[in-house]
């Protein structure tokens, strides 16, 4: 890799590192696991060099390590994802009407 | 435009995708969009990366079953696994993580070798040796969280020199390797050291210290997928990885400042192993304790009570229970609210996730900030299954091995109750001064069934007024 790459690459690591660090600052402490689990799926993008050398076969070998590859982070990837889902689904704000008259639709005994 | 710069194109809207799905993150109510940005993110990137030139038609078949055996192992990894073993489920996710980025770099070195510059080996070096680290590590972090492992430290003599000495043979490894590429055996060598030490770094961490080495073993797995991206210049990589790597490493940090202590402190201190046990002064003090019947009549008539959660909680998996309890005191017109600290439990946010499971509306759930100055004018606190993050010694006794960690103050509190199995000292093996004090009473028992009983007294009672 030439040296003009490599500055560009520092560039898009330093920036997307950046907004990073910004945007979870902000996330409150209440929602720290589904955003471990939503990034755990994001850290699964090795998928997509995985599915290029699997798909390529140049040798066995790395077909055979493509392959793995391929599966874990599939399984990284979808497992993440609905999981994430299924925690926040469970967050919910507070239904019960506090003062007569709402409506409330809580079902729960 | 040819093919790659299309690609590049659809994988430029991807890292958009992944950015927004960390901004919608920040509030509940958004929350689940973040997912939806995230996924469609990953849609697009995945389609794109099929339109990759020089893949073969038996290329696509391949791919095409092993996204389908990922996803057939993915689905019910997802679906089924119960909230109470989420910390044990994301560390085994970090393992699949780690696996992928340490074998495509394993891969990628032996196809491009010959293209590599002295930077690209170093870093596809260390990539390799990251990958396979938290491939190992993560694995023993699961391993403890479900009890397969002991939960305890695990220490021998000389640990710190024999984990440092596999570290030097690892970097030295990588460095022998950027100058001879074509010596065969090097690359898997540095993977096999890299294997060994994410064994030996999880070995003597403690299960109280897991949120901090879950944020971290998060923040190596996004480390590794960037120093992918370096090599294979791929931006997407580079941004999905450093998104991940900022988030691990914040949560790392909330953590250790959570528990007042350091990273290298976390990792190679052995919390509790040793010198805890010394320290703790062994005046026992006398105790008191109390009826189910007693703390129930107390709460029911407490104008406010702050339940206090803690990994005792989620073991004896009493979250709905806790929540019915709390549901029958708010029909006696008591306002409770809960007190989470940042470090209760197995990873970060782990409480949250409980009581939300539990159907506990997330205003009731409330960060040590937000409560602390409140416990002064708070009638009862219950406090279940937490014990370090309760200690008052953390505030005054400079001997103890949590001295200067935040904690609840929960003994400013008119009157306070511990749920507890037993007096054995909690899991540093720390004399928790809050059990002694005289406005403290033990309720003894299983957490569970404790709660159970507090809510047939709560509830019992009032239908037998009421009827």
């Amino acid at each position: 890799m030439s040296s003009d790459v490599i500055i560009t690459s520092l560039f898009i690591f330093m920036l997307a590192a950046f907004v990073g660090f910004e945007s979870i600052r902000r996330i409150p402490k209440l929602l720290h696991t589904p955003l471990m689990a939503l990034t755990n799926a994001l850290s699964a993008i090795a998928l997509v060099i995985s599915m290029v050398i699997l798909g390529q076969g140049h040798t066995t070998y790395a077909q055979v390590l493509g392959f793995i590859a391929v599966v874990a982070s599939s399984i990284n990837l979808v497992g993440g994802f609905i999981i994430t889902d299924r925690m926040l689904k469970m967050f919910k704000p507070r239904e019960r009407a506090p003062k007569p008259g709402a409506g409330s639709e809580d079902g729960v005994a | 435009m040819d093919r790659m710069n299309w690609i590049e194109l659809a994988y430029l809207i991807a890292a958009l995708g992944f950015a927004l799905s960390l901004k919608w993150m920040s509030q509940a109510s958004t929350a689940r969009r973040g997912v939806l940005a995230g996924e469609i993110g990953f849609g697009i990137a995945i389609v794109a990366t099929l339109f990759w030139p020089g893949i073969t038609g038996t290329g696509y078949i391949l791919i095409a079953v092993a996204l389908l055996i990922g996803s057939a192992i993915g689905v019910p990894l997802g679906l089924l696994v119960p909230m109470t073993a989420m910390p044990q489920r994301i560390a085994l996710s970090h393992a699949f993580g780690g696996l992928a980025a340490g074998l495509i770099g394993i891969a990628h070195f032996f196809l491009e070798r010959e293209h590599f510059s002295k930077f690209d080996l170093g870093v596809i070096g260390i990539e390799i040796a990251l990958g396979m680290l938290v491939f190992t590590g993560s694995l023993m972090a699961a391993g403890k969280l479900q009890e397969w492992l002991p939960q305890r430290p695990i220490v021998y003599p000389l640990q710190n020199l024999v984990n440092a000495a596999v570290l030097a043979a690892a970097l030295g490894l990588v460095i022998f390797q950027v100058f001879n590429p074509d010596q065969d055996w090097a690359v898997p060598a540095i993977a096999a050291l890299g294997l060994v030490f994410g064994v030996f770094l999880i070995i003597p961490i403690g299960g109280a210290d897991m949120p901090t080495v879950i944020a971290l073993l998060n923040a190596y797995a996004g480390l590794s997928a960037a120093a992918l991206g370096f090599v294979l210049d791929s931006k997407l990589l580079i941004v999905a990885g450093a998104l991940d790597g900022a988030s691990g490493l914040i949560l790392a940090i909330i953590m250790c400042r959570a528990m007042n202590r350091s990273f290298s402190n976390v990792l190679f201190g052995a919390f509790g192993a040793t010198d805890a046990v010394g320290s703790g002064t062994q005046e026992q003090g006398t105790y008191r304790s109390a009826s189910v019947d007693e703390a129930a009549d107390l709460m029911k008539i407490a104008s406010s009570v702050v339940i206090v959660p803690g990994y005792g909680m989620a073991v004896a998996q009493a979250q709905h229970k806790v929540r019915e309890l709390a549901d029958a005191l708010e029909k006696e017109g008591v306002d409770v609210r809960f007190a989470i600290h940042p470090v209760a439990g197995r990873m970060p946010g782990h409480m949250n996730v409980l009581l939300a499971e539990a159907n506990v509306p997330y205003e009731q759930l409330l960060d040590m900030d937000e409560i602390n100055s409140d416990f002064a004018q708070t009638d009862v606190v219950l406090v279940l299954g937490a014990n370090d993050v309760v200690n008052p010694a953390a505030r005054h006794d400079k001997g103890s091995p949590i001295y200067g960690m935040p904690i609840l103050d929960v003994d400013k509190a008119q009157t306070i109750f511990v749920v507890k199995r037993s007096m054995r000292a909690g899991f540093a093996g720390i004399e928790n001064e809050l059990f002694f004090n005289e406005k403290t009473q033990m309720v003894f028992g299983d957490a569970k069934s404790v709660v159970a009983e507090l809510t047939s007294e709560v509830t019992g009672q009032r239908d037998a007024i009421g009827l």
